[in-house]
């Protein structure tokens, strides 16, 4: 390279490289240029788009199914993307947790997973001054952790209290790959989304051995979610707000 | 009519003195910030259940309080009180001196502070929060506009004092309409969630900006030694205890709001009567130490012929709308949130638990650094500008307060 | 006059920097033994921060995942082996993405959160070949329409 001031001509010299070295490059998110590689056709799970407009991603928990003494979907969320809540900890990330919840007039109480309910009118998006507290057009709500400023107005918008603020440095060996989180950002449950977008179910979901939770489309009738939705009533936390919700519970107390 | 004169704030060592106190405090704060920032914020008081702590109680404090400021000035040349002209410049500039402190302590309290930039170059226009960032940074421009057609020589810009001051006054009341929004629209909390936020707030402004620039005007008059008619502070004192009036009347309509609303009830039942350091600061810090007692030293004969009675309630205004702005704030958060109304709830996350917090050290330094900022830079301002009187005497501001503070005393003697 | 002047010699410094990035630099372990980088060597002094900025957006709204312009993938082909033959951790200066920007003075905040070694598995999966993720979504099909029971 010896003409390099011209950014153009750099430009156009990038792209012919692409081209030459059969590469996927993104040029901006939703513009793909995608070439054949050597290998043939180009895989799901290799440089192209999973999020996908027609879809929402929810869940249905079937809290008849949950019981109290077990936290599965917690530990193997906690297995999954790395973080580590000691119970009672006042600082420590946490993205699902079970809440234990009694009714003191009739003396009826059950247990539930809370996490991140996926809300189709999230409040914490809308009050985030910079974007980065996002809603993918497949309905997963997560944080666009690298223009996160930690102004944390999100978590005093969340009605679930779904957001942990990271309070302290996280070692390299509990640091996951595919879950990165870090000092001074906020972070929460974002459905497992690296595992949804390479075709697997969430962690929660699949720890899950009362078969107590169901991940899917719900705009898709002819999903297995959807179809059980349209046969049982089904509830949202605090459905008074009107968020819309993607995740839903069987019986509420 | 007597023509006012500005000239520069005098003082050798007693200048630099001031100067170097209130940097020493505002190096303390940015020591706290260093440290927050290495460690992160585990070395605070603040917790994921108590994410906005004591920097916020001073930031919101200090941002609100601005533009409160800036009404001395807009009352100067909106509503053409003359009395109040003369002051205007010393209005605007410690409006935007207020605004710095209580931005530098919410800059500095970020998770992610190296990451300004971002903030300035992402915008999430749906976002309160945003648009308040932009409605800070147009302050700073209208109040410098202000300032501007205001020591303009020339004519043809003196023409636009009071198209400037409507402006800097219509401002100053979105600003804080955005602040106050910031609370008022979070649903998801049972302390927040009220229309009434904002106009609680901008009353809440108008108190204590006042309290503050009478405080700092009166320490800067007695400093050096330049005369300061008792007919003026007393004015500017009763106004006060307007203000003070008024914000406790919306404070007492928001509590009042939420009391009706069955589900608001325990939250009021929290905070009015819960027997914990919120009600006492709201009882004592707020309506005892914020309110009665400077609407008493306001309005009492001894603050006609002294200053100790305005410039006391002043401070007193100040130290009750800290408390107030706690009560708010922490408070706010403290109340556990309610995801299953009238239920019991527990979980090994603090669900329905009442949540403490105690502020620490740093927390405390970078807000007092926060205010010793805005200290320092009306100081600093005020030397290197004209924007103070050299009198302030009865006689030099408004000849009708002379007779007035006359006529008061003539009164008494009849 | 002079200020005209002195923009147009700060845009032309600002346009000058991405070549300067890739002339300055120093030399670099490189391991050729996993294939070819995602573009040529010079080419990818320059522009990686691009890629990996453009990259990183694509996968936050897109969910583009896997191939070489993951993450991951950067770290595996580019571990650089410690004393104890271990890949070294973004602590040591010998890490590959320290190398050029110590000596450039460039600070980046990724490994905050990022993982700066090669892990098992995670390098896999983002190299994963073509059919593993089509058997995947086969799968999840099934999934999605049947539920688990
Ligand atoms: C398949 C293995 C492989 C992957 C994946 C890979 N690289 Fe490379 N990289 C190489 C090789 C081999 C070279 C040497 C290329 C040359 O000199 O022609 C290289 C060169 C580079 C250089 C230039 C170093 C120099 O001084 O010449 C940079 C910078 C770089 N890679 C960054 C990255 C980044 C960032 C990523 C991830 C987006 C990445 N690489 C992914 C193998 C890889
Ligand atoms: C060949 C030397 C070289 C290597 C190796 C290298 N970088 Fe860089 N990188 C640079 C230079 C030089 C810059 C500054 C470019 C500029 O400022 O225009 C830079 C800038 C960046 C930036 C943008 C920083 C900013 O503030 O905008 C990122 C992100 C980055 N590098 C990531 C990486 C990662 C991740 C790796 C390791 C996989 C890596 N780099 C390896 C030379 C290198
Ligand atoms: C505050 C934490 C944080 C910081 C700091 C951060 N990232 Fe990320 N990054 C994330 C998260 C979270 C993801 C999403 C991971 C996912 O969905 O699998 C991500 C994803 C990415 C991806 C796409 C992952 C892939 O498989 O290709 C790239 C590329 C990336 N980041 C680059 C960077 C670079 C370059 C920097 C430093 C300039 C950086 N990040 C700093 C949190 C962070």
């Amino acid at each position: 390279m010896t003409d390099t001031s011209l950014s153009g001509k750099a430009r156009r010299d990038f792209i012919k490289a692409a081209l030459a070295t059969g590469g996927v490059l993104t040029l901006a998110p939703g513009l793909m240029l995608l070439t054949t590689g050597a290998g043939g056709e180009a895989a799901a799970a290799d440089g192209k788009p999973a999020v996908d407009p027609k879809k929402r991603w929810g869940m249905l928990i079937d809290t008849t199914k949950c019981t109290d003494d077990c936290d599965k979907c917690v530990s193997a969320c906690k297995e999954e993307n790395g973080w580590q809540a000691e119970d009672g900890s006042l600082t420590d990330v946490q993205w699902i947790r079970k809440v234990n919840v009694k009714d003191p007039a009739t003396g009826f109480a059950m247990s539930l997973p809370v996490m991140c309910q996926h809300c189709a009118n999230p409040p914490c998006v809308d009050v985030c001054p910079t974007g980065a507290s996002m809603q993918r057009v497949d309905g997963i709500v997560r944080v666009d952790m690298h223009i996160c400023i930690g102004c944390r107005y999100c978590m005093m918008a969340c009605p679930y209290k779904a957001r942990s603020f990271v309070h302290e440095d996280i070692p390299e060996e509990r640091k996951k790959p595919h879950a990165p989180m870090g000092k001074g950002c906020v972070t929460s449950c974002d459905m497992c989304a690296h595992r949804v977008d390479v075709g697997q179910i969430p962690a929660c979901v699949e720890a899950c051995d009362k078969g107590a939770m169901m991940f899917g489309d719900l705009n898709d009738p002819n999903a297995g979610i959807s179809k059980r939705l349209a046969e049982i009533p089904t509830y949202e936390i605090r459905a008074d707000l009107g968020l819309d919700l993607g995740v839903r519970y069987t019986r509420l107390p | 009519m007597k023509r006012i004169h500005y000239s520069l704030l005098e003082g050798r060592a007693g200048y630099y003195a001031a100067l170097l106190v209130l940097g020493a405090i505002i190096g303390t704060g940015l020591l706290a910030f260093w440290y927050m920032e290495h460690y992160g914020h585990i070395v605070t008081g603040m917790t994921n259940q108590i994410v906005w702590g004591m920097p916020h109680v001073f930031a919101v404090f200090l941002i609100v309080a601005a533009s409160g400021v800036l009404n001395v000035a807009s009352i100067g040349s909106v509503f053409d009180r003359k009395a109040y002209k003369p002051l205007s410049r010393l209005s605007a500039v410690m409006a935007a001196a207020v605004l710095a402190g209580g931005l530098m302590i919410l800059v500095l309290d970020l998770g992610r502070p190296d990451r300004l930039i971002v903030a300035m170059t992402y915008y999430n226009f749906k976002s309160i929060f945003a648009w308040n960032m932009i409605l800070y940074n147009g302050f700073f421009a209208v109040v410098l506009l202000y300032l501007f057609v205001q020591m303009s020589r020339s004519f043809a810009v003196q023409k636009y004092k009071k198209h400037a001051g409507m402006a800097a006054f219509l401002w100053r009341l979105i600003l804080t309409t955005g602040t106050g929004s910031i609370f008022g629209w979070l649903v998801a909390r049972q302390g927040y969630d009220l229309a009434v936020f904002a106009p609680m707030f901008i009353a809440m402004s108008f108190s204590f900006g006042l309290a503050i620039f009478l405080l700092l005007m009166m320490a800067l008059y007695r400093a050096v030694g330049r005369p300061l008619g008792h007919g003026l502070v007393n004015r500017l004192g009763r106004l006060l205890g307007v203000f003070v009036a008024v914000a406790a009347y919306f404070v007492a309509v928001a509590h009042l709001t939420n009391l009706y609303a069955p589900e608001h009830q325990a939250y009021e039942k929290f905070i009015l009567a819960g027997g914990n350091i919120y009600t006492w600061l709201l009882w004592g810090g707020f309506g005892l130490i914020g309110t009665a007692l400077p609407l008493f030293l306001l309005f009492s004969n001894a603050a006609r012929r002294s200053f100790a009675p305005v410039a006391w309630a002043s401070l007193l205004v100040i130290l009750g709308g800290l408390a107030l702005m706690y009560v708010i704030i922490i408070g706010g958060q403290a109340f556990p949130l309610v995801m299953f109304p009238g239920k019991e709830v527990s979980s090994g996350f603090v669900d329905g638990v009442i949540n403490s917090y105690t502020p620490s050290l740093p927390e405390i330094a970078l807000g007092l650094a926060g205010a010793a900022l805005a200290v320092a830079i009306t100081v600093f301002a005020a030397r290197v500008l004209p924007i103070l009187p050299r009198s302030l005497a009865d006689d030099d501001v408004d000849p009708h307060l002379a007779r007035a503070a006359d006529v008061v005393e003539l009164k008494k003697a009849a | 006059m002079k200020a005209g002047l002195k923009t147009v010699m700060l845009a032309l410094a600002v346009m000058a920097a991405p070549a300067l990035a890739g002339d300055v630099a120093p030399k670099v372990p490189i391991d050729r033994s996993k294939g070819e980088c995602v573009l040529p060597g010079p080419e990818m002094r320059r522009q990686h921060m691009e890629l990996l900025k453009h990259r990183r957006d694509a996968t936050m709204y897109d969910g583009v995942r896997g191939g070489k312009v993951a993450f991951a993938a950067c770290l595996n082909c580019h571990a650089v082996k410690g004393d104890d033959g271990k890949p070294v951790t973004v602590k040591s200066p010998q890490h590959f993405c320290r190398v050029c920007h110590d000596y450039t003075a460039v600070k980046v905040d990724c490994w905050s959160c990022h993982v700066s070694v090669p892990r098992d598995g995670a390098g896999k999966q983002a190299l994963r070949p073509p059919h593993r993720g089509a058997t995947d979504f086969a799968a999840l099909k099934k999934y999605l329409k049947e539920g688990r029971k």
